[in-house]
């Protein structure tokens, strides 16, 4: 069913990481990415690594969903990991006609693939236990000083809350006029590309149509309780940032040290 | 031998996920060739996943669907010919159509069906005639025509099809009342004149009461009843139990028959309730009875 995609879906829980200060949450997450990818040697992606896992660990989210989440880039990840193995440099360990591995180029794939998946991770951890809503009230707040450039920066939150409001909607709305359009006997599994991409307007402009309409719809609701965009707007659900957000935060600087000492004090486990 | 049956039917959502749910559990019914059979349950019994796994739109978790006796799943890839022969007629059917004229739009099933366009218009035409639809608004695009009219235009795209089992979902949801009579005379009237098989899902007591020859009760993903209308509207207590009602004018009945008059309390429509209460009234000059 299309409704099982878990990417970017919030997963109702009560943990730390779900109290925590979504905008020190995604601060964090692009710090924890940026860590992961500067590391030179793998002792300072092991604590990149670690770092992300105490995240999953205080999420109080099944593993199985992050496992999930993982899925659809398996395959991004084979690739990239199959590609590096042939691509060090140094003594082969083993030869194949022009393929050789060497060890520069296992450690290069190890790390590129742990790289990847811990990406995924890092904004799982974010996406499970932020909000939609949350997320882009912590966007909008980060961005606000380009308001001062004359950056329309709530209408930029406003839409992208409706976009990923509406994400989940018009999936259920496709599944159910596919299903419409099956019972009167569309096929959708079968036939060229041409077929498959002509069996896609009975399902793509009721979308349209209902997208269109729900569009109004909503505009009317807004303006019936007088929105009129960010001048003046006051937030019904304040962003604070408690005592357990600076704990978070030291937890972040420790991190940030150790990670710098691990990477100047022991040297780079790849070549380049 | 039953037109339609379900054999241990069990569907889970999201099987294998933290979200699984048992939609539906252990159901088996028989429906009979012709008959009506009205669907009652609360929101959320089951209903709208059972019917969807009648015509293969959803494939049972475990259990079998019979159609004529053979499993539908026998062969999956000849899933549609079940589509075309249990024809399905979803909630608000107006948000599937599609084409650039209503005539195109309930050509799309019989098209699909392999039928010639001559063919394919004919029974378009035929199928506009039988839910009311005036031959002045085929030729115009479905998206100008009434809500009421969408609706009728979407189910004569399902009728065009001429399914031997119709699955109707809810049809006069957000109708006026008056749009609501004459849909469901018209749907009573292709069922009689075709004689074929008709599933009606509706949370109208008084639609289903007057209209369905058996009930099919659902209750919480399993079947609580498969019987007769009067039967299962007999039993007023279990119903309100799960969340339903009997028809008022039903209830009323019953309650006068409680009261002592000798009234037959398993009446489902005003007409037969007043065939009886009229003379009995004009008898006692409008005194109750054994007044004491």
């Amino acid at each position: 069913m299309l409704t099982d995609i878990t990417l970017g879906q919030y997963f109702p829980a009560k943990s730390l990481m779900h109290r925590a200060d979504p905008r020190l949450k995604l601060c964090l997450t692009v710090f924890v990415i940026v860590l992961i990818f500067a590391s030179a040697n793998f002792f300072a992606l092991a604590l990149g690594v670690g770092y992300i896992f105490l995240g999953i660990a205080l999420s109080r989210t099944p593993v199985k969903l992050y496992l999930k989440s993982l899925k659809p880039i398996l395959f991004i990840v084979v690739f990239t990991a199959v590609l590096n193995i042939f691509y060090g440099a140094g003594e082969p360990l083993w030869q194949w006609g022009f393929l050789k591995i060497t060890r520069t180029g296992l450690l290069n794939s190890a790390m590129v693939s742990i790289r990847i998946v811990t990406l995924i991770l890092a904004s799982s951890v974010l996406t499970f236990t932020t909000s939609p809503t949350q997320l882009t009230d912590a966007i909008e707040r980060l961005l606000k000083p380009l308001g001062k450039l004359r950056v329309p920066v709530h209408e930029f939150a406003m839409m992208m809350t409706i976009a990923l409001r509406f994400v989940p909607l018009l999936l259920e709305e496709t599944d159910k006029i596919m299903s419409a359009q099956k019972a009167r006997g569309a096929d959708m599994e079968s036939g060229g590309l041409i077929q498959r991409v002509k069996a896609l307007i009975p399902v793509l402009i009721p979308l349209f149509i209902s997208a269109f309409r729900r569009a109004f719809d909503l505009a009317t609701a807004m303006e019936s309780r007088c929105y009129h965009g960010g001048e003046g707007r006051t937030k019904m659900k304040q962003l604070r940032f408690g005592g357990e957000d600076w704990l978070i935060l030291g937890s972040a600087v420790l991190a940030l040290g150790a990670f710098i000492a691990l990477n100047t004090l022991l040297p780079p486990s790849i070549v380049r | 031998m039953p037109i339609l049956e379900t054999k241990n039917l069990t569907y889970i959502y999201g099987q294998g996920t933290p979200f699984e749910k048992t939609a539906v559990e252990d159901v088996s019914i028989s429906i009979e060739k012709g008959e009506f059979v009205g669907v009652i349950g609360h929101t959320g019994s089951g209903k709208s996943t059972l019917i969807q796994t009648l015509n293969g739109l959803i494939r049972p978790t475990s259990g079998q669907v019979l159609l004529d006796g053979q499993d539908i799943w026998q062969e999956p890839k000849k899933i549609r010919a079940v589509r075309f022969r249990v024809g399905m007629v979803f909630q608000y059917p107006e948000y599937q159509l599609f084409e650039e004229t209503v005539l195109k739009d309930i050509m799309f099933g019989p098209k699909n069906q392999g039928l010639t366009e001559a063919q394919a218009r004919e029974r378009a035409y035929e199928a506009a005639r039988f839910t009311g639809l005036k031959e002045a608004l085929l030729e115009k695009s479905p998206f100008e025509l009434s809500g009421g009219e969408k609706r009728r235009a979407a189910i004569a795209g399902v009728i065009a099809m001429d399914p031997e089992v119709l699955i109707l979902d809810e049809p006069t949801a957000g109708l006026d009342p008056r749009g609501r009579d004459v849909l469901l005379a018209q749907i009573g009237q292709y069922h009689r004149e075709r004689g074929n098989t008709v599933l009606l899902v509706s949370h109208s007591m008084e639609d289903i009461g007057r209209m369905a020859d058996r009930l099919l009760v659902m209750n919480k993903g399993h079947k609580v009843a498969l019987a007769p209308t009067k039967e299962v509207f007999s039993q007023g207590q279990e119903l309100e139990g799960i969340g339903l009602r009997v028809p008022q004018i039903t209830k009323i009945m019953q309650e006068l028959q409680g009261m002592g008059w000798p009234v037959d309390a398993s009446v489902l429509t005003v007409d037969d309730a007043l065939k009886q209460l009229i003379p009995y009234l004009k008898k006692h000059q409008g005194g109750k009875p054994n007044a004491h």
